[in-house]
């Protein structure tokens, strides 16, 4: 496993473009601690975002995840083009050639999907850890360990995600068209929506079988947090809309994304293995 | 004699085509093999299938009498395919050490192999900035790396310029003189000539030799002829002779071919007496270039 990990990290850390984009990706996601610098102050109207209570635990392992989430863009672009470009180069045949089997291919692929969720998971554990004891009304411990499931809900977010990235990479062997393959899905897992709630099913049958494609389900794994801040929940009682629901982590939403997981990485594999190079 | 590989009525198709066709042989080590054929023979298949990036249609192949899977039995193999292929935006140094990373090899024969193929000095420039000579030079130091059981070369000339050419011949001609054992598989029918001891020639997937390339070229031999004036009455002279089998016009020169030794001599002498003064004699053994022809046409 460390020796498929080290031939896919020497492949990266060459790359400028990956070198790159991965150091954005990981100077965003410190800088979630920025937005405890957000604090309007016009005249009477004083508004320090830090001081709504986003940052309280356990909210805050939830609020982070959420924004971390949204950053992932950054690495599957890495991600796609790592599998994309060994189709362009030919290296995947050379490699192949210099005796690394069509499995261990896709497992250093996999294996280097995996390191990064652990790398960012831990990096959104460690700026919450630290930007809680900060802005956190609370403290106690219990309160800190309440709700921790977000992180490894955020981690197989990812992982889901990024073997979504491999498979369209090794299906469609450009990096941009892999990326824009995914725009399409996306598109698609509305469109088998709005026509299963409009012609076939009522609508919230239909919402519960899109549950189980695949972006809907890794997006269904971290729920908007907005509805939940007491500041949005008094608003919204006000004007009569009643917001409270379910905002725990799923296990039957962390099955399908796990199930998805298995299924992207095992087609990449299955369709590697039929193609002639 | 120790078996490298050994094939075992391979098959491949391409939907109607038939890429190879039934093909069975074996490489022992030791020796140079050419695996002769025209373009789109299936020499290029054939190659890809025992290095696991081509899906073989039926039968079989084992590397090593089976001893070893195939990617496993690859990591003691030195194989270039076409055209080289490496990260553009690594190094020499920086891709060779990904290659010893993935065939598990000690980084410490980097620089004796770009050495080697010349490429000491340039180890440090991207693989993008090389030429076509320079990335196939890189590829034969990529393939040398682990000390290859056997080396694998398919077209390894192909698109150079005559530079290029020359030198990647001496590079092989080099590694050969080692006693490493190789399989070049060309169109060139003069390269394949100048550096192999056994021949394979396949065309459209079949194969129609294998063996020697002595054995190949071994017979008696033929003579070239020319006469000033009457070349009628020579074909009618040389037709009656013992020991010719075929006589053949080739434009101005009539190429008798034997099927007995006969000397220079003797038919000089035969058509002095019969009154026919040649202007053009020479006795020669036919190339390989002349064997294959009559091989790859024969099944037309």
């Amino acid at each position: 496993m460390l020796r498929l990990l080290n031939i896919e990290i020497h492949k990266l850390k060459y790359n400028r473009a990956s070198r790159i984009l991965i150091l954005i990706y990981f100077t965003l996601l410190t800088s979630i601690a920025l937005i405890a610098a957000i604090k309007f102050d016009i005249g009477p109207i004083k508004f320090h975002l830090a001081e709504m209570g986003i940052f309280n635990f356990p909210y805050i392992w939830h609020f982070n995840t959420y924004v971390a989430s949204l950053l992932k863009l950054f690495l599957l672009l890495v991600i796609v083009s790592m599998m994309a470009n060994e189709y362009s180069n030919k290296t995947l045949k050379q490699n192949l050639i210099d005796g690394l089997s069509k499995k261990e291919f896709i497992l250093s692929k996999f294996y280097t999907v995996i390191l990064f969720s652990a790398i960012s998971t831990l990096f959104v554990f460690s700026v919450s850890l630290i930007l809680g004891f900060i802005y956190s009304d609370y403290t106690e411990l219990s309160i800190i360990l309440m709700d921790l499931e977000y992180l490894p809900a955020f981690f197989l977010k990812l992982v889901g995600f990024f073997s979504f990235g491999l498979y369209l990479g090794i299906l469609v062997k450009r990096s941009a068209f892999a990326v824009g393959a995914m725009i399409i899905w996306y598109i698609i897992e509305w469109l088998i929506f709005a026509i299963l709630g409009w012609k076939a099913v009522s609508w919230e049958t239909a919402q519960k079988i899109k549950n189980f494609l695949p972006l809907e389900a890794l997006s269904n794994l971290i729920k908007e947090p907005g509805s939940r801040l007491d500041a949005v929940k008094t608003v919204a009682k006000q004007v009569g809309e009643d917001l409270s629901k379910d905002f725990s982590v799923q296990p039957l939403d962390l099955i399908i994304a796990i199930a998805w997981t298995f299924l992207f990485i095992y087609l990449s594999y299955a369709l590697l293995k039929k193609r002639d190079l | 004699m120790e078996t490298i590989i050994s094939l075992n009525k391979l098959n491949k198709k391409f939907g109607a085509i038939h890429a190879v066709n039934n093909l069975s042989f074996d490489i022992k080590k030791g020796n140079v093999y050419g695996i002769l054929g025209p373009n789109g023979s299936g020499k290029s298949t054939t190659l890809g299938i025992i290095l696991n990036v081509v899906n073989k249609t039926s039968g079989s192949f084992s590397w090593f009498d089976g001893s070893l899977s195939t990617h496993q039995a690859l990591k003691k193999v030195g194989a270039i395919i076409e055209r080289p292929n490496f990260y553009p935006y690594m190094t020499a140094a920086q891709n060779l050490d990904l290659v010893c990373k993935i065939k598990e090899v000690d980084r410490s024969n980097i620089d004796e192999k770009l050495k080697i193929v010349n490429l000491y000095e340039r180890r440090n420039s991207k693989f993008k900035t090389f030429s076509l000579g320079m990335k196939q030079r890189l590829a034969i130091a990529s393939a040398l790396l682990n000390n290859p059981e056997i080396l694998i070369l398919d077209e390894p000339t192909n698109g150079l310029d005559p530079q290029g050419i020359h030198e990647i011949r001496k590079i092989i001609k080099d590694i050969a003189a080692t006693g490493t054992t190789i399989l070049l598989a060309s169109h060139l029918l003069d390269e394949v000539e100048k550096v192999c001891t056994h021949v394979v020639v396949i065309r459209e997937g079949v194969k129609l030799y294998s063996g020697r390339v002595d054995e190949l070229t071994a017979s008696h031999g033929l003579f070239e002829l020319k006469v000033e004036d009457d070349s009628e009455k020579l074909i009618k002279l040389l037709s009656k002779f013992e020991g010719i089998s075929s006589i053949k016009n080739d434009e101005d020169i009539i190429i008798a071919t034997l099927s007995k030794p006969v000397t220079a001599t003797e038919i000089n002498s035969y058509l002095f007496q019969n009154g026919v003064l040649l202007s053009h004699l020479v006795k020669r053994k036919p190339s390989l270039e002349q064997q294959f022809l009559s091989l790859t046409n024969n099944k037309n």
